[in-house]
């Protein structure tokens, strides 16, 4: 049982981590380089969007995804029993 | 008061305070010397990761190189933010669990292998003073130029404040003299940065200031976005635009690649996330961290944008002779040169380098004085209408002067220079003196020694370490510039997979690590030395492998180190059931004791 609960932590786990990190991609290399050109025909205030994410829109995010995930990572260790204290 | 005595008072100020930190805060135990007790609080740790992480490249040359290269300098900021969220997720909570020392200790234990043991500590040793060599010359620039002593007394002063708080207080001295660095270093970035914002935009924001319509000379709203004027001037001028990107797409993926993974490999980040008490306290720590380093690196963006109009509207077209006063003080710094190449006595900022490298000059102004009264250059001209080099790391350090600043700004700036240095030689050299007298000495040569003769030892090897990063300060290797490449390039190709491998893959064994480590590691060192050393003439684009350069070839390394690895595993023996059962117990956050040495 208490193996199975494990196994199922670390699933669960690296699902979330999948998720974030598809969005970590997404951000950068997607909107901040690959699709630059594109976005660029975009324009955001001053900015040109794909510029936007190059240079801020991409940082805000990554802070965003490690606050997210150590949030739901606390959740999860609590539902499977493994948190500490 | 005038800047100098304000400068002396803000720098002596600020040194005062690290080393009563230190005072207060020696380390009793080899616990304290490692890894700060284990009970740094995420927050504190997160303040002293950004300091340790931001050098006084990020400081002092970061604003300026995007002023430069606009787009193309943001696989800069998001290379090396976007690294934290690696640790975040795929390093930092584990390792925190795993509850060692350093990072060789992981790779020797996991891998049961003290052949992988001294393999990673070779690449710390090698990774960290490839790196402190530069924050060395970095101090000693700064003082040579806010407090007029010679750059090598610089580099004294700043050995001995280092030696101070590195050998005493150990990780736990260097974790809080950090925090107050991190402070010192923001705030004086942010402070010119505001002032500019609000002078050009009216936006108190530079990160909103950067997007919005610039002011007239008269306070008014122009209506004309500020990127949008900086694209239209500097494509006048002939230069790219600002907002667009001159390298190829590959080429930006794969050093944008090969600095995030750097990042979350490099040993004096990751030894960070050791000090923190608890597996959670671990993964919200490296948001602090990244929230801290974002302040800084959402800013320089923006200060990039304002100096690069900003230096363009006063220096372009302008006649020498009635050029500002921080024009003529630089340009006796030798960081600027100009050539009068059309005769018309006004300098004319155009695409291209004026002439051949650095401005090398016939002497000191009153001793080769050219028709308008500048320092007569001596390099080649080259043919183009650029008439003046700008050398990039003047952009922040000159900025509260290009802006008309109060004093007491330029003071501070100082004083954030010498911080940013400081803290990351500081956070290096423990990795280095861990690396020695714990991976080492205790764990390979000399296994039987007390925790008071590793002590010593441990302060012993700093005090070695500063000696060696102070020799390369006063006599910099002509390539410390070239091997930034190096440092991220080989933790990207060495460490991230192996410590990545060694958490998420439990069948991977020795064999396959030490031969996915050491093909990494030759690969990726053997394409920069080719580039960069042996042939640095074929050093363009058609004649790189993929068409990838040396500063993004780390990924390329990785790549082939997670395939040898994983091949090389798949044939040999699995590793033996202790190991998978560590492997298994670092994925759970219960259970986490305070870092020991078992």
């Amino acid at each position: 049982m208490k193996e199975e609960n494990a196994r199922a932590y670390w699933a669960a786990n690296l699902r979330l981590i999948l998720t974030y990190l598809a969005i970590w991609f997404a951000v950068s290399y997607g909107c901040g380089i690959l699709l630059v050109d594109e976005l660029n025909q975009i324009q955001m205030f001053g900015f040109k969007l794909g510029f936007w994410f190059a240079q801020q829109g991409a940082i805000y995010v990554f802070l965003v995804l490690i606050i997210m995930y150590a949030h739901s990572m606390n959740k999860l260790d609590r539902k499977f029993d493994v948190h500490e204290d | 008061m005038d800047i100098q005595t304000l400068t002396y008072l803000f720098v002596g100020g600020s040194f005062a305070l690290y080393i009563g930190i230190a005072i207060w805060s020696r380390a009793g135990s080899t616990k304290d010397f490692y890894v700060a007790g284990g009970g740094v609080s995420p927050v504190a740790n997160g303040a002293a990761t950004a300091a340790d992480w931001m050098s006084a490249a990020s400081f002092i040359s970061m604003a300026g190189i995007i002023a430069y290269a606009g787009y193309d300098a943001s696989v800069y900021l998001m290379g090396w933010t976007g690294g934290y969220v690696l640790l975040a997720m795929l390093l930092a909570p584990y390792l925190r669990k795993f509850g060692k020392f350093t990072v060789p200790d992981f790779i020797g234990d996991r891998y049961y292998s003290n052949v992988a043991r001294t393999v990673a500590v070779i690449c710390v040793i090698f990774v960290s003073f490839t790196y402190v060599a530069g924050q060395m010359r970095g101090t000693g620039i700064v003082f040579a130029r806010f407090l007029e002593v010679d750059v090598n007394v610089g580099v004294v002063i700043g050995m001995a404040i280092v030696f101070f708080y590195a050998v005493l207080g150990g990780m736990k001295g260097i974790t809080y003299t950090q925090v107050a660095q991190y402070c010192v270093l923001i705030f004086a970035f942010l402070v010119p940065a505001v002032f500019l914002s609000i002078m050009m935009t009216g936006h108190v924001f530079p990160q909103t200031g950067f997007g919005a319509t610039v002011l007239d000379a008269a306070g008014n709203d122009s209506g004309v976005y500020l990127l949008q004027k900086l694209d239209q001037v500097v494509t006048d001028l002939g230069f790219t635009q600002y907002t667009e990107g001159s390298k190829s797409t590959i080429d930006v993926f794969f050093i944008a690649a090969a600095l995030m993974c750097g990042t979350a490999g490099l040993p004096h980040v990751i030894v960070r996330f050791f000090t923190v008490p608890r597996v959670k306290d671990a993964r919200i720590s490296a948001g602090w961290a990244l929230f801290f380093i974002a302040l800084l690196y959402t800013s320089a963006p923006a200060v990039g944008a304002f100096a690069r109009l900003n230096l363009i509207d006063t220096v372009n077209e302008t006649q020498y002779t009635e050029l500002p006063d921080w024009f003529y003080n630089w340009e006796n710094s030798g960081l600027i040169g100009w050539v009068d190449k059309n005769g018309d006595g006004a300098v004319q900022m155009r695409a291209g380098a004026p002439f051949d490298g650095k401005p090398n000059f016939a002497g000191s102004r009153d001793e080769a004085k050219g028709n308008q009264g500048e320092r007569v250059v001596t390099n080649a001209p080259t043919d183009n209408a650029s008439e003046v080099y700008i050398d990039r790391d003047i952009i922040v350090l000159a900025n509260p002067e290009i802006g008309n600043l109060p004093a007491w700004v330029i003071a501070l700036v100082a004083a954030g220079g010498v911080a940013a240095a400081l803290s990351t030689a500081a956070g290096l050299l423990l990795v280095i003196s861990s690396a020695i007298s714990h991976d080492l000495l205790k764990k390979t040569i000399k296994p039987d020694i007390t925790e008071k003769q590793e002590l010593l030892a441990a302060r012993g090897a700093a005090v070695v370490a500063i000696c060696i990063a102070g020799y390369f300060g006063i006599n910099p290797p002509g390539f410390v510039a070239q091997v930034v490449a190096f440092a991220f390039g080989l933790a990207a190709a060495s460490f991230f997979p192996v410590i990545l491998m060694g958490i998420f893959y439990k069948r991977m064994n020795k064999e396959g690590a030490i031969a996915g480590m050491l093909v990494g590691l030759t690969f990726t060192f053997c394409y920069i030395v080719y580039f960069k050393f042996v042939s640095p003439d074929l050093n363009t684009a058609e004649h790189w492998w993929l068409g990838v350069s040396p500063e993004g070839i780390g990924t390329l390394g990785m790549v082939l180190n997670f395939a040898v690895a994983f091949a090389v595993s798949r044939v040999t023996a699995p590793p033996p059931e202790h190991i998978q059962h560590i492997v298994e117990d670092i994925r759970i956050p219960r259970g986490a004791g305070e870092a020991h040495a078992h």
